[in-house]
């Protein structure tokens, strides 16, 4: 589903933030992207959602060759990917509904199927009942939530997630990391680049740890690499 | 706040722009007026057959730029001619009534539909067999095409310049709205809105900014128009002989759809520019 062959990223000639990296992430996997801050997890993030170019090798997501997607056609392949971030990016001005509401305007769908599909995902993610709050009356797990139904409204195959309990308190973190648990399960494959190691060592998923934009580390249940 | 800055802005500029259409279209209005005033007189040669006047006349007529032609006999030249000079003193001219004195100043006065056209015609007019002399007031038609000239120069100086700041002060609105809704956009696209769902809120921000901003001076002017034909004409009763004014109807007949369609183009122009520069999509 998502395959990364020899893929280098340098933002200045000569000091890479990824350096030859491979690796293959089949349908329906969770996997955890570990690394420190600058390790180049965020900028992998950017490569598989074509917001920057690698400066070498070839990503293919859903058999498609990044560099052969044309500038008009990234929208279109941007709607196979949901993504959350560690901020949230919620828009202030709008509801709850709103604003997952907005990502199905985007996508041009129909006001009747966003009023029927909206509640839907609001039911999954557990926010039914506070649909017409704003982001600043929830808490950062509710906000969070938010982003996660606003990412898999359109129903993408792949949901990325950067850092999604970087903000949160531990209670809330697992809350998460249990609703990109279920949604793994409903066969969405999902990618977490986090920080956050307990999570990562309880989980028992896939771990593929990056340091220094280098691949050090891919294994399974759990385990990454400390060094 | 800032579109309402705009939109005021792009009002008094359309203002202007109207301002200066009325002006101007009152002036090549007034312009037409003395042209059609301006007369080329054709003499003949002696002894010319009236077949050949007529020829003459045929031959004027099928040019272009002759707007009206008419015969002048002798006979009626000299009947204006005492009208004019020997006025209250009829008896005076009788001494002539068996001998007119303008017996070979049968003419034809030629009326032009454009003054600057004046000078090649008098030249082919002189090339014709059976044409003695050809008058003209050259002054008068030099003038006329002269002011014509510098109306058309200073109308599009003003408009370009207006034209000018219009798009800067829509580009300022558009750059502030990229800037306010960054994190909007941000969004838009990371979840797969096309280029044109992105851009269409700042270009139609840019039209309806454009559009109001035409709409409003239209209406001003509309309302003023007619009360400052009516003040000048009582206040300045010399200016209002001088001149006709345009009805509110023919000048707005083309101001509206000119100023609306320049209100919406600077405001398209001007998003788009600002969105080129500003929001790579």
């Amino acid at each position: 589903m998502i395959k990364l062959e020899h893929v280098s990223k340098a933002y200045q000639a000569g000091v890479p933030a990824l350096n030859d990296v491979n690796l293959e992430i089949e349908e329906g996997e969770f996997v955890f992207v570990v690394g420190d801050s600058g390790s180049g997890k965020s900028t992998l993030i950017k490569l598989l959602l074509k917001e920057l170019e690698p400066t070498e090798g070839t990503i293919t997501i859903n058999n498609k060759d990044l560099k052969k997607i044309r500038r008009k056609q990234i929208p279109k392949f941007r709607r196979n990917i949901g993504v959350v971030f560690q901020d949230f990016r919620l828009l202030k001005d709008r509801n709850v509904y709103d604003n997952v509401a907005f990502a199905q305007k985007v996508v041009g769908e129909t006001n009747a199927h966003i009023k029927k599909r909206v509640p839907q995902m609001l039911s999954m993610v557990g926010l039914a009942a506070k649909y017409r709050s704003f982001p600043k009356q929830l808490s950062g797990g509710e906000q969070q939530r938010v982003a996660i139904a606003r990412a898999l409204v359109n129903e993408p195959k792949i949901l990325m997630a950067d850092e999604p309990t970087g903000n949160l308190d531990n209670n809330n973190a697992w809350e998460i990391m249990k609703l990109l648990e279920e949604i793994n399960e409903k066969g969405t494959t999902v990618v977490v680049v986090t920080h956050n190691l307990e999570i990562v060592k309880v989980m028992k998923k896939r771990v593929i740890t990056i340091k220094k934009g280098v691949v050090v580390s891919d294994s399974k249940d759990g385990d990454y690499s400390e060094n | 706040m800032f579109s309402l800055a705009s939109i005021a802005t792009m009002a008094a500029c359309i203002f202007m722009f109207g301002l200066f259409y009325v002006i101007v279209s009152n002036f090549t209005s007034m312009v037409k007026d003395a042209e059609e005033g301006v007369a080329v007189t054709v003499f003949f040669d002696e002894g010319i057959s009236d077949e050949q006047i007529q020829q003459i006349g045929d031959q004027i007529r099928s040019r272009a730029e002759v707007a009206k032609c008419d015969y002048l006999s002798a006979d009626e030249a000299w009947e204006n001619f005492k009208k004019v000079y020997f006025e209250g003193h009829e008896d005076l001219a009788e001494g002539f009534a068996q001998d007119n004195p303008l017996a070979n100043s049968a003419s034809y006065q030629i009326y032009l539909n454009d003054v600057s056209m004046q000078e090649s015609l008098v030249t082919y007019l002189q090339s014709l067999d059976g044409v003695r002399e050809v008058n003209q007031s050259e002054a008068v038609a030099n003038t006329l095409t002269d002011f014509n000239k510098l109306i058309g120069y200073v109308s599009a100086g003003i408009i370009l310049i207006l034209l000018g700041v219009a798009v800067f002060l829509i580009s300022n609105t558009v750059t502030v709205g990229i800037s306010v809704r960054r994190e909007e956009i941000a969004i838009m696209k990371l979840i797969g809105a096309t280029d044109f769902l992105v851009r269409a809120p700042f270009i139609v921000e840019g039209i309806v900014i454009g559009l109001v901003g035409a709409a409003i001076p239209l209406v001003l002017l509309y309302f003023m128009y007619d009360r400052i034909i009516i003040y000048i004409s009582q206040k300045f009763s010399f200016i209002g002989s001088m001149m006709n004014f345009i009805s509110t109807k023919t000048v707005f007949h083309t101001l509206i759809p000119v100023a609306l369609l320049l209100g919406v183009g600077i405001g398209f122009f001007g998003s788009m520019i600002t969105i080129r520069k500003h929001l790579k999509v």
